[in-house]
C-alpha cells in the first residue's frame, strides 16, 4: 500500500530541510487496523458517538462513586421527595431516591447485561458458526437447522420464559439474551467461513499439517474478528433494548435493583404528574443504543468497506 | 419449479416438529405451574392440602415423564383437537389463542403494508440521494427509531393521544382496548392507529435501512449502467431496472421479521390492552399456565416456519437463480 498524499508532502518536505535526499518518498507500512482506524474516523457521527459513549460509562460506573446520594438506601427527607429538576437534584427525585443516583445505577447495570449479551453472543456465535462453516455436510446441517428453529420462537417470549426462574439476576438475565442472541451471530459467522475456507491460505495451512482445531483457532476465527466486532455492537444495542423490553413485561432485574427499563416501567404511571422520572431513563436508553448502533455503523464502513461507497 | 415447492414444503415438516419438542423443554424450564398452590396460605388441613396438590399434579399429567407429556399433548392437538386443560380456570385453550391471533394479526397486519410501503419510499429516496440532506434525516432518524425503547414510545404516544382527546373533547383515538369488530370504519381507525404506529416504526426503521443499502449496491452495478447509458430515461431505470432488483432481498427479510413483530406486539398490546397474542403469552408466562404457552409457541412456530417457507418460495419465483441451484 502506498502512501497517501498528505504524508508524502509531509515527509518529503522534512527531508529537504535536512538535506540528504535518498529517494522522493519512503514507503511506510500500514497495517489493515491502521487502514480501518483512518477509515472509521472520517465516520464523523461515528467519533462523537464514541466520545458520547464513553462519558455514559464514565456517568454510570465513575459517576456513583462521586455523587453523594445514593440509589439504596436511606430515603431522602420528606421535604425532598417528588421533586423536579433542580440544582440539587438536576434530574428530580423519586418518591424515596434521588433520580440521577437512580439513573446511574440502572446505566450501569443496562450496560452491564449488555455486555454479557454481547460477550456471550458473540461468543458462542463465532464458535457455533465457525465450526458449521468448517465442517460441513451433517454437522453443519445439524447446527444451523438448530439455529432456524431457535429463530422461529419470538425472542422476547423465548427471553421471559427462560428468563423466568432466575428472579432477576442480573447474570441470568444476560445469559439468557445471550443465548437468544447467539443463532443471529452463528448465521453471520458460518457465512463468512463458508467463503475462507476454500481460500489458498487454508489450503497451505493444512498442507503444512495444520490440525482441523489449529486451522479454525488460528486462521478462520481471527479472519471473522472484523463481521464480530460489528456484530458485538449492534447486539449491546439490541441487548440494552430486550433487557427493558423483559423489565416490561415483568421478568427483568427487580428491585430493590434497578435497570433503566425498571425505571420506566416504575414510572409509566406519573407519566403526567412526575415526567422526569419516565423521559430521563428513556432519553439515556436511547442515548446508549443511539450512539452503539451509530459505532456499529461506523466500524461496519471501517472494517468492510465493500460494503459502502467512500465516504465524501 | 413445482419440484422446487414441494421440496421446500417438505423440509418445513421435520423443522415444524422439532420446534415441538424444543418449546416443549422451554416451557417446562421455565417453572413448577403449581408454585403458587403450594405456597398458598390456607385454612384446610396439610393433609387436605397435600391431597389436592396430589389431585392437580395428576390432571395436568405433571406426574409422568416428560416424553409421556410431550406425546399425550402432541396427540391430543393432532387427534382430538384438545388442547390441554389450563392450569386455573376452564377456558378452551384453541379459542383462547385463535381469538388472540385475530386480533393480533389485524394489527401485525397494518403495521406491516404502512411501514413497508413507507420503508421503501424512504430508502429509495435516501440511496438515490446518497450524502444528501435528506439521507442523512432519514438515516439519523431511523437510528433514532432503532435505538427506541418500543413501550417507552407507546407510552409516550398514548400519553399525547389522552391529551389530544382531552383537547378537543371528543375520543378520537381510542388508548385502550382492542377494537370489537362491529365499529365503524371511523372509529376502527382511532383504534388501530396509536399502536400501528408504535409496531410499525421499529420495522419501518430496519426496513428502510436494508431497502437503502440494497437499492445502493444494485445502483452501483453495471447493468444499471448499462440503462442509463442505453439512453433510457431515468425513472426507467429507477423503477423498472433497479428496484425490482432490489426488492427482492426485501421480501426474505420481512419475512423472516415476522418472528420480531410478534414479540414487539408483546410489549405494544401489554401497553394499549389488548387482549391479543402478546397479552395471552404474558399472562400465561406469569401463572405458568404451560398448556397455554404450548399452544401459543405452537402457533407462533407454525406462523414463522410458513412465513420462512412463503418467503424461500417467493425468492425462486422472483429469483430464478435460487430455484436452479
Amino acid at each position: 500500500m502506498l502512501e497517501t498524499h498528505d504524508s508524502v508532502t509531509e515527509e518529503t518536505q522534512q527531508q529537504r530541510s535536512d538535506s540528504k535526499v535518498e529517494r522522493e518518498f519512503t514507503v511506510k507500512e500500514r497495517s489493515q487496523w491502521r487502514m480501518a482506524g483512518r477509515r472509521f474516523v472520517k465516520h464523523r457521527a461515528a467519533v462523537v458517538s464514541v466520545v458520547v459513549f464513553i462519558l455514559l460509562v464514565l456517568f454510570a460506573f465513575v459517576g456513583q462513586k462521586i455523587w453523594h446520594y445514593k440509589y439504596d438506601g436511606a430515603f431522602l427527607p420528606v421535604d425532598e421527595i417528588n421533586q423536579g429538576p433542580s440544582l440539587k437534584h438536576p434530574f428530580g427525585t423519586s418518591t424515596e431516591y434521588d433520580q440521577m443516583a437512580l439513573i446511574m445505577r440502572g446505566t450501569q447495570q443496562s450496560l452491564k447485561v449488555a455486555f454479557i449479551i454481547a460477550l456471550g453472543g458473540t461468543g458462542a456465535g463465532a464458535i457455533w458458526g465457525v465450526v458449521s462453516g468448517f465442517f460441513g455436510g451433517f454437522i453443519d446441517s445439524a447446527l444451523m437447522r438448530f439455529a432456524d428453529l431457535a429463530l422461529t420462537i419470538p425472542a422476547l417470549a423465548l427471553a421471559g420464559a427462560l428468563a423466568r426462574r432466575g428472579g432477576g439476576k442480573l447474570w441470568i438475565i444476560g445469559l439468557v439474551l445471550a443465548a437468544v442472541s447467539a443463532p443471529y451471530v452463528a448465521r453471520v459467522v458460518r457465512g463468512v467461513v463458508l467463503s475462507l475456507r476454500e481460500r489458498e491460505f487454508i489450503e497451505a495451512a493444512r498442507a503444512l499439517g495444520a490440525s482441523n482445531t489449529r486451522i479454525m483457532v488460528r486462521h478462520l476465527l481471527p479472519n471473522t474478528i472484523p463481521v464480530l466486532i460489528v456484530n458485538a455492537t449492534l447486539l449491546i444495542a439490541a441487548g440494552i433494548l430486550l433487557e427493558t423490553a423483559l423489565s416490561y413485561v415483568g421478568f427483568g432485574i427487580q428491585s430493590p435493583d434497578t435497570s433503566l427499563g425498571l425505571l420506566i416501567v416504575q414510572a409509566q404511571g406519573a407519566v403526567d404528574t412526575r415526567p422526569w422520572l419516565f423521559y430521563f431513563p428513556g432519553i439515556f436508553i436511547i442515548l446508549i443504543a443511539l450512539t452503539v448502533n451509530f459505532i456499529g455503523d461506523g466500524l461496519r464502513d471501517a472494517l468492510d468497506p465493500r460494503q459502502t461507497r467512500e465516504r465524501r | 419449479m413445482l419440484v422446487f415447492v414441494i421440496r421446500r414444503v417438505l423440509i418445513s415438516i421435520p423443522v415444524l416438529i422439532a420446534s415441538t419438542v424444543v418449546t416443549f423443554l422451554i416451557v417446562k424450564l421455565s417453572g413448577d405451574p403449581l408454585t403458587p398452590l403450594k405456597q398458598r396460605q390456607s385454612t384446610a388441613s396439610p393433609e387436605a392440602k397435600a391431597r389436592f396438590i396430589q389431585q392437580e399434579t395428576h390432571r395436568l399429567w405433571l406426574d409422568r415423564s416428560w416424553p409421556t407429556q410431550y406425546w399425550h399433548w402432541i396427540t391430543n392437538i393432532l387427534f382430538h383437537n384438545n388442547w390441554g386443560e389450563q392450569v386455573v380456570g376452564h377456558d378452551n385453550i384453541r379459542t383462547d389463542v385463535f381469538t388472540a391471533l385475530w386480533v393480533t394479526t389485524r394489527l401485525v397486519f397494518f403495521s406491516v403494508v404502512i411501514a413497508l410501503v413507507l420503508a421503501v419510499v424512504t430508502g429509495v429516496v435516501s440511496a438515490v440521494k446518497q450524502y444528501s440532506i435528506t439521507d442523512y434525516t432519514t438515516t439519523f432518524f431511523g437510528f433514532v427509531f432503532l435505538s427506541m425503547p418500543t413501550f417507552w414510545f407507546a407510552i409516550l404516544l398514548k400519553q399525547a393521544g389522552i391529551w389530544v382527546n382531552d383537547k378537543t373533547g371528543s375520543h378520537i383515538f381510542a388508548t385502550i382496548d382492542q377494537p370489537d369488530s362491529w365499529i365503524s370504519p371511523g372509529q376502527l381507525v382511532g383504534h388501530v392507529l396509536l399502536p400501528t404506529i408504535v409496531l410499525g416504526l421499529v420495522g419501518y426503521a430496519a426496513w428502510s435501512r436494508f431497502t437503502r443499502a440494497s437499492m445502493l449496491e444494485v445502483l452501483n452495478s453495471d447493468y444499471v449502467r448499462l440503462a442509463r447509458s442505453k439512453g433510457l430515461k431515468p425513472r426507467t431505470v429507477l423503477v423498472r431496472h433497479a428496484l425490482r432488483t432490489a426488492l427482492i432481498p426485501l421480501t426474505t427479510v420481512t419475512a423472516l421479521d415476522i418472528a420480531a413483530l410478534l414479540g414487539g406486539a408483546i410489549v405494544t398490546e401489554t401497553v394499549f390492552n389488548w387482549h391479543g397474542m402478546g397479552y395471552l403469552f404474558v399472562v400465561s408466562l406469569r401463572a405458568i399456565d404451560f398448556n397455554v404457552m404450548l399452544g401459543w409457541l405452537l402457533v407462533t412456530a407454525t406462523i414463522v416456519i410458513l412465513f420462512n417457507l412463503v418467503a424461500d418460495i417467493l425468492y425462486g419465483v422472483l429469483d430464478p437463480r435460487i430455484r436452479h441451484a
